[in-house]
């Protein structure tokens, strides 16, 4: 948390990383600390200006692989960046997010492109595009079962040091040769204090589909469990769960 | 079908075509199947696939493409040439192949023709029409789960208008998408058509680095990429706004200003029409005697209608991508109650995460309903934003919730089509629950109103000190 007491979100590049509307995740984040009494600001960081490295949390998100290769150079010139991403705060990376956090994204052409090497994983073109709901079970405490959508050209498989996200019930994850969804940075033992990074294929945005999940962040954020936040906050929250869920 | 010999050579088989095409039509429209132009326009493609080619041949073609503003774009080209006689108009919005095939059989002894396109369809229809003009409005994203990514349509229509050197292209110089798809082409007439959606453009369509704006505190009025140098091109159309109420002045550079006053609402249907008056212009219609026809457009294939529903009367619009949102939330602009409904079908697009892309501040302040199979979605979405809301997936048991009098409804395609067929039928008796409820009553008192219209557009001194801007 920041000295005067608010809690600092960062958008990496909304302006290069917008198509799939995921900057909804750091509005979900601020009104869920808002609402429970905690200052919030979410600080867009577009590609014209130097990153703040001592936000508490980042988002990430997808866009087209244009736009990806572009993130991924931008995001790989600012090292402090980088040491922030790894080392001090929560991290939710979503679609092309996920793929430039992991190691290597290879173009339809076969050329590799460098990801920032924060989460054990590569990506590849999948054979068609994968488009469609998805339900999933989280690994992480508390988390439960998460819905989103998928829509994203490349497959990700992950190495030894990435744990999943989640386990498909139905529809697709990361690979069609896997039930695995999305990718953590840290044993899930540990995760539910801490900085780290969660990454998902999962639009929505997901945490607006997905409260348990933006309060699992924010306690890791925020270094303690928030108190539950009042029901009547999000009204059609138990219509929209049911809707991707039921 | 083996109807036609391949001996007897093509115009029987072309005669035959249309001859079967326009019966098919006719027993679809008996059965009370819709129009029958699609169907018509099927069987005779089936029946000879270069009908489309013959049915054009010799008429004087404009076809209308973009992501949004195409059905009532070519409503409006439609009644500026109508002067000059019959029109074939694809004016139901089937906006395929044999939507267009339908719609010039329907039509056979005119000389002109206007078709809407649907921008992933344009090169079949283009290869076989081979229009005088073809119009731009814009491209954004929609429905990204069935189209891919809006910069690869951008790249398909570049590719297609390089195969039409001699068609005019009437294209907005506001849309970086637009000028990356059209610069190409050797015959471009630039229109200042406004892009109140800039999110699928803040990076640049050609090389992928970060587009510069000038504003005028709304709006870009100016735009260009200094990596590659794409940029703004000088248009030779746009238009201001005039004192009278619905009224506003298209301008071209070398002709007399013309003043329309509209009869469709927002800004948005001011751009169309100024590129409605271009088109007309490049296919040698005077636009001053073109205006009036223009303005007695007033409702298009349902949009913007009014109708009566027990003591509410309600204005509906059809938006089917954020861009669209944004655009009709400003045809909108008002302190009214506003119900919105959204669904997720495949024609609607199966992904509403853009719904957190909604400029949904504008909303502060009314009274609003959301409903659709998608309104806890949107509901949801509105409660982050701070905005209380009713909802409840039927719009009608939505639309009870909200006060009497006028209200404005914005849904997307199904959503859309479900509404105005649901406010024609019989009135309900109003189903109680069911709905999520509503914590937080809306305030009453009305917002002190909308935005405030855009300052007057200045002269551009952006890049290049030559364009008008929207105002």
């Amino acid at each position: 948390m920041r000295a005067h007491g608010s809690v600092a979100i960062a958008v990496l590049l909304p302006d290069v990383l917008g198509t799939y509307s995921d900057a909804g995740n750091a509005v979900v984040l601020a009104q869920r600390l808002r609402w429970r009494g905690v200052a919030a600001e979410i600080v867009d960081v577009t590609a014209g200006t130097v990153p703040p490295t001592g936000c508490d949390l980042y988002v990430i998100g997808g866009g087209e692989d244009t736009a990806e290769y572009v993130a991924a150079d931008w995001l790989a010139r600012h090292d402090g960046l980088r040491t922030a991403l790894a080392e001090r705060a929560v991290s939710l990376a979503v679609c092309a997010g996920l793929q430039i956090f992991g190691r290597v994204m290879t173009d339809r052409a076969g050329v590799e492109h460098a990801g920032l090497g924060l989460l054990d994983l590569v990506s590849s073109p999948g054979a068609r595009r994968t488009v469609g709901e998805s339900v999933s079970v989280s690994t992480l405490p508390g988390v439960g079962r998460v819905t989103g959508f998928h829509n994203h050209g490349g497959v990700t498989l992950l190495g030894p040091d990435a744990l999943p996200f989640a386990h498909t019930e139905r529809g697709p994850g990361n690979h069609p040769g896997t039930r695995v969804e999305g990718a953590v940075s840290r044993p899930t033992a540990d995760a539910a204090t801490g900085p780290g990074i969660v990454a998902t294929y999962l639009h929505g945005p997901v945490l607006a589909r997905n409260p348990a999940l933006a309060d699992h962040l924010l306690a890791r954020a925020l270094g303690a469990p928030l108190p539950p936040l009042d029901p009547d906050r999000l009204p059609d929250m138990a219509a929209l769960r049911a809707t991707y869920l039921g | 079908m083996n109807v036609v010999g391949t001996g007897r050579g093509p115009t029987i088989r072309f005669r035959v075509a249309v001859t079967a095409g326009r019966l098919a039509a006719e027993v679809s429209r008996r059965l009370g199947c819709g129009g029958g132009s699609v169907i018509g326009g099927r069987v005779a493609h089936r029946l000879c696939p270069d009908v489309l080619t013959r049915l054009a041949a010799g008429r004087t073609s404009v076809l209308v493409t973009g992501t949004n503003g195409k059905t009532t774009t070519s409503h409006l080209v439609a009644a500026a040439l109508r002067d000059r006689g019959p029109v074939a108009h694809n004016a139901s919005g089937s906006n395929m192949l044999d939507g267009a095939v339908g719609a010039l059989m329907a039509t056979p002894r005119s000389r002109l023709c206007v078709l809407e396109v649907d921008e992933l369809h344009l090169g079949p229809v283009l290869d076989a029409v081979r229009p005088a003009v073809l119009v731009l409005l814009n491209l954004s994203r929609d429905q990204l789960d069935r189209v891919s990514e809006v910069r690869q349509t951008a790249r398909t229509v570049e590719s297609v208008l390089a195969r039409h050197p001699d068609t005019v292209v009437v294209a907005n110089a506001d849309d970086p998408l637009v000028v990356s798809a059209a610069g190409s082409s050797p015959h471009v007439v630039w229109v200042a058509a406004g892009a109140g959606w800039e999110a699928d453009t803040r990076t640049c369509p050609t090389c992928g680095h970060q587009v510069s704006r000038r504003t005028n505190g709304l709006r870009a009025v100016s735009w260009w990429c200094d990596h590659c140098g794409l940029h703004r091109p000088c248009p030779a159309w746009w238009w201001t706004p005039a004192d009278e109420p619905g009224g506003f002045v298209v301008h071209h550079r070398d002709v007399a200003a013309v003043t329309v006053v509209s009869g469709l609402p927002g800004r948005v249907n001011r751009s169309n029409t100024t590129i409605a008056l271009a088109a007309a212009d490049a296919v040698g219609t005077d636009p001053a005697s073109a205006a009036p026809h223009v303005a007695r457009v007033r409702s298009v294939a349902g949009r913007y209608d009014r109708v009566a529903w027990e003591d509410r009367l309600v204005r509906s619009v059809l938006v089917k991508n954020p861009a669209g949102w944004g655009e009709a939330l400003d045809v909108l602009a008002g302190a009214r109650p506003v119900l919105l409904v959204v669904n997720a079908r495949e024609a609607d697009g199966r992904d509403v995460s853009w719904l957190w892309d909604l400029p949904v501040d504008v909303l502060r302040g009314r009274v609003v309903a959301v409903a659709g199979e998608r309104a806890a979605d949107l509901g949801v979405r509105l409660s982050y934003a701070g905005i209380p809301h009713h909802s409840h997936p039927d719009p009608l048991v939505a639309l009870a919730a909200l006060p009497a009098g006028e209200v404005d409804a914005v849904a997307n395609y199904t959503a859309f089509r479900d509404l105005r067929r649901s406010l024609a039928g019989p009135a309900r008796p109003r189903r109680p629950g069911g709905g999520t409820g509503h914590p937080r009553p809306a305030p009453e008192v009305p917002p002190p109103g909308p935005p405030g219209p855009a300052e007057p557009a200045g002269p551009d001194s952006g890049r290049r000190r030559c364009a008008p801007t929207v105002p």
